[in-house]
């Protein structure tokens, strides 16, 4: 099948890159860009470990396909840091201990940080449900939750 | 001093900003291969046919392999079996399951191998497929030769002796380890035949034996390495073997690296699980509810073929007891050899499996004697050791009154030297209020029609050791450089747990250094050779002393060089917060590590570990096949709406036992992660096959793990933090697999809401996983209208 050419916006970065029409915005990601954070937990929608943003829309890149980013403003867990200057969410996720195996840990963030978008102050059970579309096998959640009530406050005061 | 200390985990940098390397993350060499296995629809049968030609066909495809086109040169099929040679990488004849990999697909890419493998068609003559426990015990379809039974004492007699008598049946299901990163391997071949295997598994040498075998090369030839883990849980312990062997034989194949990673859906339907099994059990008690003579069968659905099971079961066994002592008792266990997935080994081992049948016992004498259950599990708990404090004789009498001195023993007649349940319960019960709450929740239920709340505290011992001695036993290499920068390798592999850090703060604390100053790279086996899986909980207690034993013999080196150097004793000589103190001198560490190499001092070393005290005769039932025991208890309480089932958690407390701990965060994240995924096994997590024996849940839209809505509201965490008795590293104890069975208290908390739908005439019985489902037949059961 021919592949498609996809002029796209990658974390503030203009990239372009050639797409198969079947492949998902996923495998575009991490094949084709090397941005290899955003992982595939399941494939079909049901973890959030693939979790982007599209044009600041909270998105499961495995259920997107790669051409469907022309145009368009991708947002992924390595565009949070400035440099060396960790996002808010990212300090507080090490300082809580919120992660073990790190695996859900992008999609989290990425997550999160859209939440916080909409909502800066989020309740625990809006950070719950919002959140209750990423899995993570690891830690049972409690300090994630800690995680992002604590970079919510900061970012409020900051 | 580092050990102790809070630390983040080591990766957590990476981790954050999607930096962290895991194998399907691993930039591939160009002109690298895909692999996917073309499965068996059919759970029990002969193979007729095979028409591979649509799949050589599909567009991307290299190469297809399969038991009646296998390439010239390669020998047998290979075997890609922990334990008894009886798992054909492809299916040899015969089909033993739906999902079991049958031909084996080579394309260009990921998407290309899998849907080539959709295209084969295969034949079958299907024969009978056993795929229950009924079925299996009905055609005596079993491992070894008949049940294996360990007794103590007289279970008959002591039975009917006993005024009242208790019989059940309860059914546990099984759980999928649904590791966020499914099974993947990758090989790249090395000059001279050999092969470089990067794997996601719990047990590099494992892989390093396995494809060694299938490539009839020495061990020496295969380089086996595990960076991380995005989750492991003992689904990695053997069920990586045959995307590792397929992907070394297709890279010899091919000459070209090759790469293998299971989509979930495959995963879920070629891997095995927890095993799920049924509990027969007969008790005899008092009027008081205490429990004379008990008698278990345990009735396990293991599977197609043996893998772990047998040591699997055994430790169902040692675990039957909990923390109650049953002087009189019998437990026989079935390993039953079924058409389904081989199940496997998941964090407890089957510890949870014997844990939870004692403890749905003394649920069910609770309610036959109408009394507290606390009191009924306090009552039965064994004597605490010559503390002279709770349970040491004075609360009770009969068998456990102090005139007794003889120290108590397990069913499998290790004596109890450590028993802590007494002052930790006791501790649980202060800080949860659990018999406050329990109070004011009757209360509220009395006036609540449709929602009803229960509360249940459960407490835990787990034994520590790998049941299989020879496997207690780690290796460790550390360097020091001339910079007097330190590199550390260990055996055990870092699934999430934090083992790396730990390690690396117990070697920091040997050379008087930060845990930052101590660099750990991925685990190798051309570094640590031999090297047993992380599991059994034991990568802390067995690779921080092997690795305590390596920084030891350099440090010691280091003090004798420079003790000498001024003309003093090496024992003066302190390694302390990046300094080097002796003789009222002190230098920086690198500085001396700079005059050693300059002197010609070896700073480079192997360290070595093996379990003391360990005996274990597994035939007889009967030693010490643990070093020691973790203890825990938990208090859950829950709610549930009488309509639907549907429930969920509102509080939970923790008080958990990991000694003196070697990292307090990593140890309650350890903590909270294992109850809410033992919770998750007994509730929400259901496996379901079809009369076919397809597993239907293979996918997360129908397998329901917890979830971040699902975290109970208020969730209090505690370490007992007491040193632990036997030397072990710092004093600590194993955190991985005890905290998980406290999730059997949400099981029992939810038996204690169902319990208050009715007039308490009848027991609940409630089966696990108790889904939303079960819940409400349970519910109307206690409401009398089924
Ligand atoms: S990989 Fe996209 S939601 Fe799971
Ligand atoms: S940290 Fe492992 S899945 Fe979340």
């Amino acid at each position: 099948m021919s592949r498609i050419h996809v002029t796209t916006t990658v974390n503030g970065d203009a990239v372009e890159f050639l797409a198969d029409p079947r492949d998902s915005l996923l495998d575009c990601l991490r094949d084709q860009l090397n941005l290899t954070g955003s992982k595939e937990g399941c494939g079909t929608g049901d973890c959030g470990a693939c979790s982007v943003t599209v044009d600041g829309t909270l998105v499961c890149s495995c259920l997107v396909l790669g051409v469907e980013a022309e145009g368009k403003r991708i947002e992924t867990v390595e565009g949070m840091a400035k440099g060396n200057d960790l996002h808010p969410l990212q300090r507080k996720f090490i300082e809580h201990a919120a992660l073990q195996c790190g695996f859900c840990t992008p999609g989290i963030l990425v997550a999160a940080k859209a939440l916080l978008a909409e909502n800066p102050d989020p309740s625990e059970s809006e950070i719950r449900f919002w959140l209750a579309g990423n899995l993570c096998r690891c830690t049972g959640y409690d300090k994630i939750i800690h995680a992002v009530q604590d970079a919510a406050a900061e970012m409020r005061g900051a | 001093m580092t050990m102790g200390k809070p630390l983040p985990h080591d990766s957590a940098p990476l981790h954050v900003t999607g930096q962290a390397r895991y194998a399907d993350d691993v930039p591939l060499p160009a002109g690298a291969l895909h692999l996917a296995f073309g499965l068996s629809s059919c759970a029990h049968g002969t193979i007729t046919g095979m028409d591979l030609a649509a799949v050589r066909a599909a567009p991307g495809v290299v190469a297809v392999f399969s038991a009646e086109d296998w390439p010239k040169g390669f020998g047998e099929m290979p075997d890609c079996s922990p334990s008894v040679l009886d798992e054909p990488l492809l299916a040899v004849g015969r089909v033993h399951y739906i999902g079991q990999p049958v031909f084996l697909v080579v394309a260009d890419s990921h998407l290309a191998a899998r849907k080539a493998a959709r295209l084969g068609r295969v034949a079958y003559d299907e024969l009978p497929a056993l795929l229950t426990v009924d079925d299996a015990l009905a055609a005596n379809s079993r491992f070894e030769q008949g049940p294996v039974i360990w007794a103590k004492g007289d279970a008959a007699g002591a039975i009917a002796r006993a005024p009242h008598v208790l019989e059940g049946t309860f059914e546990v299901g099984g759980q999928e380890h649904f590791y966020l990163e499914g099974q993947v391997a990758l090989a790249l071949p090395a000059e001279d035949g050999g092969v470089n295997v990067i794997s996601s598994t719990q047990h590099p040498t494992e892989i390093q034996h396995k494809v060694a075998h299938a490539l009839h090369l020495p061990m020496s030839a295969v380089r086996v390495e595990t960076r991380r883990m995005g989750g492991g849980f003992g689904g990695k312990e053997s069920q990586g073997n045959a995307l590792a062997i397929a992907c070394a034989l297709a890279a010899r194949a091919t000459g070209r690296p090759c790469k293998m990673r299971y989509d979930r859906d495959d995963d879920m339907m070629i891997t095995g699980k927890r095993h799920d099994l049924r509990i027969r059990y007969r008790v005899g008690h008092d009027a008081e509810g205490r429990i004379s003579g008990i008698e278990f069968t345990h009735l396990f659905r293991c599977g197609w073929s043996q893998d772990l099971s047998l040591p699997v079961a055994d430790r169902a066994m040692l675990h039957a007891d909990n923390c109650y002592h049953l002087p009189d008792i019998r437990i026989e266990s079935h390993r039953l050899k079924t058409n389904t997935q081989s199940a496997t080994a998941y964090r407890g081992f089957g510890g949870p499996q014997g844990i939870v049948g004692i403890e749905r016992v003394i649920d069910h004498v609770a309610h036959a004697t109408g009394r507290e259950p606390l009191e009924v599990r306090l009552l039965n708990f064994y004597r605490s050791n010559g503390t002279g404090g709770p349970g040491s004789g004075t609360r009770f009498g009969g068998p456990h009154s102090p005139a007794n001195s003889q120290p108590q023993t397990t069913p499998f007649h290790m004596e109890m030297e450590d028993f802590i349940g007494h002052e930790l319960v006791a501790e649980l019960e202060k800080t949860s209020n659990y018999l406050a709450r329990k109070a004011e929740i009757a209360a509220w239920n009395s006036t609540n029609p449709i929602l009803k709340r229960g509360i249940a505290l459960v407490p835990v011992k787990f034994g520590i050791s790998f049941t299989l001695t020879w496997l207690n036993q780690a290796g460790a290499l550390v360097h020091v450089y001339q910079d007097g920068s330190v590199m550390l390798n260990h055996g055990g592999t870092e699934m999430g747990q934090g083992l790396n850090q730990k390690v690396a703060q117990v070697v920091a604390d040997v050379f008087g250094l930060e845990a930052a100053a101590v660099k750990i790279t991925a685990t190798d086996t051309a570094k640590v050779p031999n090297t047993s899986a992380t599991a059994a909980s034991s990568g802390s207690d067995l690779n921080g002393m092997a690795a305590r034993a390596a920084a030891e013999t350099i440090r010691g080196r280091m003090a004798d060089f420079i003790a000498d150097k001024h003309q003093t004793k090496a024992a003066s000589v302190r390694f302390e917060a990046g300094l080097v103190k002796l003789a009222g001198e002190h230098y920086a560490f690198a500085q001396v590590a700079a005059w050693a190499y300059q002197a010609r001092i070896s700073l480079s070393s192997t360290g070595y570990y093996a379990t003391p005290k360990i005996t274990w005769d597994r035939v007889k039932g009967r030693g010490r096949p643990f070093l020691y025991f973790a203890y825990g208890a938990a208090v859950t309480e829950v709610v549930l709406d009488t309509l639907t089932g549907e429930n969920r958690m509102l509080r939970v407390d923790i008080l958990h036992d990991t000694g003196t701990s070697l990292n307090p965060a990593l140890d309650i994240g350890q903590v909270e992660g294992a109850f809410v995924q033992g919770a998750g096994w007994l509730t929400t997590e259901e496996l379901v096959w079809n009369g076919k024996g397809g597993l239907t849940t293979h996918a997360p839209s129908t397998y329901k793990i917890p979830a971040c809505s699902d975290r109970p509201p208020v969730f209090n965490v505690a370490l007992w933090g007491k040193p632990n008795r036997e030397d072990t590293v710092g004093k600590s104890k194993a955190v991985g697999e005890p905290p998980f069975n406290l999730g059997i208290s949400a099981l029992m908390a939810l038996s204690d809401a169902v319990a208050a739908c009715g007039d308490g005439s009848a027991y609940v019985a409630l089966d696990a996983p108790a889904t939303a489902e079960r819940v409400l037949m349970a519910v109307r059961r206690q409401q009398g209208n089924v």
